[in-house]
């Protein structure tokens, strides 16, 4: 692949798809963008094939200076990698879900999801500080799109609040860019995350990024305005919203944050902590008392989140490396019940948990693909789920016990809502006549359920081709904020010595 | 290829096969697939586990595929077999197999058959998993897969409410346990740098007497890693605690309940501290919770046991009292006690409930004790199955002579508990000695209920449907009547009335035996029960120093000696319990039927206690399950909307909209030029930062 500009490749065919869509009529659009994604999609293949695991850090990188130190910079390693295979996988799901529900301004509709790949596309490779911050908000546009116009009754108050969060986040994230460039005297991330930028000012940059990235991530309590915008977009939107927008916090954690600002990073550790304990909490509890599905994996979306951050800010490779097996697990996970919820939201036109029961008697094919799903995001192990909150939590473990417990109880929460869910959706009596009366799977359905289900059993059995990428990006990143790791609260101490009392000191003093 | 391979993934195999195929290959072809995979790896387990017992085999383990490397965390599937595997394999394949056949007959009549046997072949391979385990995650694995099968098959009813709750229960509450294995494998890696099941067991000594932080807090290391993965055990074993699940799991067809619910899945935390043997004997303090929380489990359970109603229902607790034996044992040092058991109770439980399982499906569908009677001329081979089920839980045998099963294993775990010599060793053998007693009287009193005395049939809903689809209407409307008001608690008086009708209070019923492939795992299992003990007992629990078990399991031989040294009043306790136990459910039931009806009116406070399970249920639900609701509500209703959304967004909307409704307001058109002022506002940032 010797200076072939893949990347822009990736980029431009999702772009010209989504130009022809706007000028051709409905059919015509849908065929268009099934085809630019899975081309999309087959380059993503060859990407990956091409990836030299081991090699270098920045691979495939492309760069054309533009004016006045702005440059067109784009590489991957192989975490933008990942995320980006995430991408493209779920990119031909989404076109398919909209195939028959999306029937008024189809041509434009099409052309937003192709255009929300596109700045996808560009969020994981952009290497320009500007060019990343360009994709990273303007990516939110034709999402704020996509649930304004083709979302449910109350889309104009739901695409308000996500835009209204989200866009206080950026200011401050852009006014500390401007700030990083003139420090630095680069706009270039590379040289960035191997920049070491004054204490002080570290804090101040942190939190500035934080503020962004936790309302992407969402962390609570700023995410509020997830369950709304997922309620109301259409099934596609909340398949790449969930599968694919949330992670653009978690990257921005891993490439920016951590990095960038380590000695913050474990400033700001505790903060991070509490929050994210609160959310699997708080929001696991809310998710049981929902009658909403989707507003259910909504928070359920903020409370595995969580796990992510906490993972993130363990600063070891287990909680570096399971963080990201959940972002990639959960993107598919919570695509693929999102989806489930649009299947029988197609049929029956309510989201309303109650409206349905005893699918499992008419639905048979529907109700084991959704207890695959369910088992994943509840983690059971041989799922992707599993993994990655595995390795997680075994990496916060290593730094306070108490994170470690709090979080863990994820596990039982989850499983209490996910399955709780299901029994009321899947299992009892057939209580409704028109429930009772709808279809199993059909082929389209089939078609994006089952890649999908292939790839959640993949991850949870051989995660191995997953984490190989990324394992020396992981690495580097963690030689990177070894200075700034803090010290764990399970420290050993040999035999018959007395009780480490500052080892016992350093950690009372956190609570 | 080793043999091993086979016996795992052919289950598998079947359960991918059967459910997907489902309805696609139909009844019969699924059925004939899982089934004969579970016979095939019945027949190559067997051999294994006599290469072992021969003293032939040596251990190894199988590779088969890299699994996670994350760091200095590593761990592979891979498939270990030692001696105590080899027990396990036997006990899962045979016991696995002949459910598999018992339910060509049992699940004759359901419509979801293929779905059933694909279940059942599922949960073997998890359990097999579970047992090969050579790291902790893959147990884990294992473990969580038993319990999803488990889930699945309890809920197997879907269409039963009081089955989809109890499917979620048993898998939240497993959760709860499974909190703390998640949590004693994080431990381990950090204290031992490696989750290898015998790279922590080599490494296990060097670190007794360390210290760790904990919930900050310092423990003994050993201890906190220790009680975390008891939980684990506690919560998969149904121990007092964590046992709630186990009664309700009852809701499962009763084949489900043989294999997972008494022959397999909840031994699997028994298994748990007996692979960890060596871990477990670096921690006193560990040692005695197990020991304490056995021997509570055996008592409490024991004593719910003697007061239900439901055949399947005193059988479950049956087991959990069981399981407290065998985790008393652990605590005491006799692992290979606790193994032996765990191998002579997998053969008699499972009888026991397949035999209920054949009386259920006799008596169509009935299972209220109060409404059977008089079976054993109706249904002979069930009664003689279940009568030698009976005989070997009970522990009948001479000491030192000659017994069934659970007389071997059973008197084996008391005498280890006393000749341990630990203080709550002796709490334990106490406490033993009380729930055999009462071990002995509900297993009697289930078997007089159920076969002895008149037929009190008359009474229940089933049977009164089957005779009315059989023979038309109304010509015992009477007899219904008679006993509809008896609901609670008077067995004795559905005898008083009756006779007027059909004057044998049979309602005209006539239940039938069971087809044959529910009768041959009755006599195959009740050739277990009988002579299981007898067989092994040798190698087990006393030859040599342990050879049998190879190193794959800390085997005492000074607790050994100890347990030939103890007292002869000790030796005969059990033995003198048993006939007391015997004596008075047959006083109780069959010789003077008022009795019980007296004896909980005199107490009426400890039986209804009792009767109720000692509140746990009841107790929970205030505490975590409600509260778990309330709390929902409130951060939802009350935070999320009340607080964040009206000092957020809500709150920048009013200012904005001075109180006006927003959302009326903006119209979609609105959103086009939010877009546009939002683009152009970055672009003249960037500008402007840029040429500034």
């Amino acid at each position: 692949m010797n200076g072939f500009p893949i990347l822009s490749l990736m980029m431009l065919v999702p772009l010209v798809g989504a130009v022809a869509c706007l000028l051709t009529e409905a059919k015509a659009a849908r065929s268009i963008a099934l085809i630019a994604t899975l081309i999309d999609f087959a380059l993503g293949v060859l990407l990956w094939a091409n990836y030299d695991v081991g090699g270098a850090q920045w691979q495939f990188q492309e760069k054309v200076e533009l004016f006045a130190g702005f440059n067109w910079a784009l590489g991957i390693d192989g975490i933008a990698l990942m995320l980006i295979m995430l991408t493209v996988f779920l990119m031909p799901v989404c076109i398919g879900a909209g195939w028959n529900s999306i029937e008024k301004r189809v041509g434009e509709y099409n052309a937003a999801f192709l255009l929300v790949e596109v700045l996808i596309i560009g969020v994981f490779t952009a290497q320009d500080l500007y060019l990343f911050y360009i994709f990273f908000e303007a990516g939110l546009i034709p999402m704020y799109l996509i649930i304004g116009i083709w979302g449910g009754t109350d889309r104009i108050y739901a695409s308000y609040k996500f835009f209204l969060y989200t866009l206080l986040g950026s200011v401050v994230m852009l006014i500390a860019m401007l700030w990083m460039v003139n420090e630095a005297g680069t706009t270039d991330i590379p040289t960035l995350m191997a920049y070491d930028f004054p204490k002080e000012a570290q804090t101040w940059l942190w939190l500035a990024f934080f503020a962004s990235f936790a309302v992407k991530m969402p962390m609570w309590p700023v995410h509020t305005w997830l369950p709304a915008a997922h309620v109301q977009a259409p099934t596609a939107g909340s398949v790449i919203l969930a599968g694919v927008l949330l992670k653009m916090g978690g990257y921005g954690f891993i490439r920016f944050a951590l990095p960038m600002f380590p000695e913050a990073s474990a400033q700001f550790a505790w903060l991070v902590y509490w929050l994210s304990m609160v959310a699997v909490v708080v929001t696991s509890l809310i998710a049981l008392v929902q009658h909403d599905m989707k507003k259910l994996i909504a928070y359920s979306s903020v409370a595995h989140m969580a796990i992510v951050t906490i993972g993130l800010f363990s600063f070891n490779v287990q909680g570096l490396e399971g963080s990201m097996i959940v972002m990639l697990s959960h993107g598919l996970v919570s695509g693929a019940l999102f989806l489930g919820v649009g299947v029988i939201y197609d049929r029956l036109h309510t989201r309303e948990i109650d409206r349905y029961g005893g699918l499992a008697t008419n639905m048979p094919y529907y109700a084991l693909f959704m207890m695959l799903f369910t088992m994943a995001s509840v983690g059971l192990p041989g799922t992707s789920g599993f993994v990655g909150e595995f390795l997680s939590l075994a990496g916060i473990f290593q730094v306070s016990t108490w994170v470690a417990l709090i979080a863990t109880t994820g596990i039982i929460l989850g499983a209490a809502y996910m399955l709780y869910l299901y029994r009321r959706v899947i299992f009892g009596e057939q209580k409704n006549a028109d429930a009772a009366a709808m279809l199993d799977l059909d082929l389209r359905e089939w078609l994006m359920m089952a890649p999908i289900a292939a790839a959640v059993l993949w991850m949870g059995v051989y995660p191995e081709s997953f984490l190989a990428p990324m394992r020396q990006d992981i690495a580097a990143l963690d030689a990177r904020i070894a200075r700034a790791r803090p010290h764990g609260d399970a420290t050993l101490a040999v035999a018959k010595a007395q009780p480490k009392t500052q080892d016992a000191a350093h950690e009372g003093a956190h609570h | 290829m080793h043999s091993i391979l086979f016996i795992v993934f052919l289950p598998m195999l079947a359960a991918i096969i059967g459910g997907l195929g489902n309805r696609m290959l139909g009844n019969t072809v699924v059925k004939s697939i899982t089934t004969g995979a579970l016979f095939v790896s019945c027949a190559l387990s067997w051999p294994i586990f006599l290469g072992f017992l021969s003293g032939h085999a040596e251990p190894s383990v199988v590779p088969v595929l890299h699994w996670v490397q994350s760091g200095t965390m590593s761990f592979d599937w891979a498939l270990r077999v030692d001696t105590l595997t080899a027990v396990m394999l036997v006990v899962i394949t045979s016991v696995s197999a002949l459910v598999h056949l018992y339910s060509w007959g049992y699940m004759e009549e359901d419509p979801d058959q293929p779905r059933f046997f694909s279940y059942l072949s599922l949960f073997t391979f998890a359990m097999l998993m579970l047992v090969t385990a050579d790291n902790l995650v893959q147990m884990f694995f294992g473990w969580e897969g038993v319990g999803l099968a488990s889930y699945l098959l309890i809920g197997f009813w879907f269409k039963k409410p009081s089955a989809g709750a109890a499917a979620i229960k048993a898998f939240v509450v497993n959760r709860v346990g499974d909190l703390g294995f998640m949590m004693g494998i994080f431990g381990v890696y950090l204290v031992f740098g490696t989750v290898s099941i015998p790279a922590i067991l080599d490494a296990a000594p060097g670190m007794a007497g360390t210290t760790i932080g904990f919930l900050g807090h310092r423990f003994d290391t050993m201890t906190v890693l220790c009680i975390l993965l008891f939980i684990g055990a506690m919560g998969k074993s149904a121990q007092l605690g964590l046992h709630t699940w186990l009664p309700d799991a009852m809701e499962g067809p009763t084949p489900v309940s043989a294999l997972i619910h008494a022959a397999t899945m909840v031994t699997a935390g028994v298994f748990m501290v007996c692979r960890l043997s060596p871990l477990f004997e670096t921690s006193p303090t560990a040692l005695s919770v197990v020991t304490f929380v056995g021997a509570a489990t055996c008592f409490f359970a024991a004593t719910v046991g003697t007061t239900q109603w439901d055949i399947k229902r005193v059988i479950a607790y049956s087991t959990c009292s069981q399981l407290g034996y065998m985790f008393f044992a652990a605590g005491s040092g006799a692992y290979g006690a606790a193994m032996f058991h765990l191998f002579t109770h997998a053969f008699f439980k499972a009888l026991l409930f397949l035999g209920a399982g054949s009386v259920i499906h006799a008596m169509h569908h009935e299972q209220d004790m109060r409404f059977y009677g008089g079976l054993r001329k109706h249904i002979p081979i069930t009664f003689w199955a279940m009568t030698l089920g009976t005989l070997a839980i009970t522990g009948v045998g001479i000491a030192g002579t000659i017994g069934f099963a659970g007389f071997y294993s059973k008197d084996a775990i008391l005498e280890a508990a006393f000749g341990s010599g630990k203080e709550l060793g002796t709490f334990a053998f106490w406490m033993g000695i009380c729930a055999a007693l009462m071990t002995s009287f509900y297993s009697w009193r289930l078997a007089f209920l159920t076969f002895f005395g008149k037929p009190r049939w008359a009474g229940s809903e089933h049977i009164q449907h089957a005779v009315h689809d059989a023979h038309g209407h109304g010509h015992d409307d009477h007899a219904h009547d008679a006993h509809a008001h008896d609901g609670h608690g008077h067995d004795d008086h559905a005898h008083g009335h009756g006779h007027e009708d059909h004057g044998d209070g049979t309602a005209g019923y006539h239940p039938h035996e069971s087809p044959l492939p529910m009768l041959i795992p009755l006599i195959v299992l009740s050739l277990g029960a009988v002579f299981a003990g007898l067989v092994f007992h040798h190698s087990f629990i006393s030859e040599g120093d342990g050879e049998f078990w190879k190193g794959s399991l800390v085997f005492s031989e000074h607790l050994i000696h100890a347990m030939h040294e103890v007292p002869t009043w000790v030796k005969w306790a059990p033995f003198t319990a048993m006939t007391i136990g015997l004596l008075t459910a047959w006083y109780a039931y069959l010789k003077n039927p008022s009795f019980p009806a007296t004896f909980v009116s005199q107490f009426g406070a400890l039986h209804k206690f009792v009767y109720n399970k000692w509140f746990f249920d009841e107790l929970y639900n205030f505490l975590f399950v409600r509260p778990a609701f309330w709390l929902g509500k409130v951060f939802w209703k009350q935070v999320d909307i009340g607080i964040v959304d009206r000092l957020g967004p809500d709150g920048a909307a009013w200012v904005v909209a001075k109180g006006s409704t927003y959302a009326q307001k903006v119209q979609s058109g609105y959103l086009y030029s939010y877009a546009l002022v939002m683009l152009l506002g970055l672009v003249g940032a960037i500008s402007w930062a840029m040429v500034g």
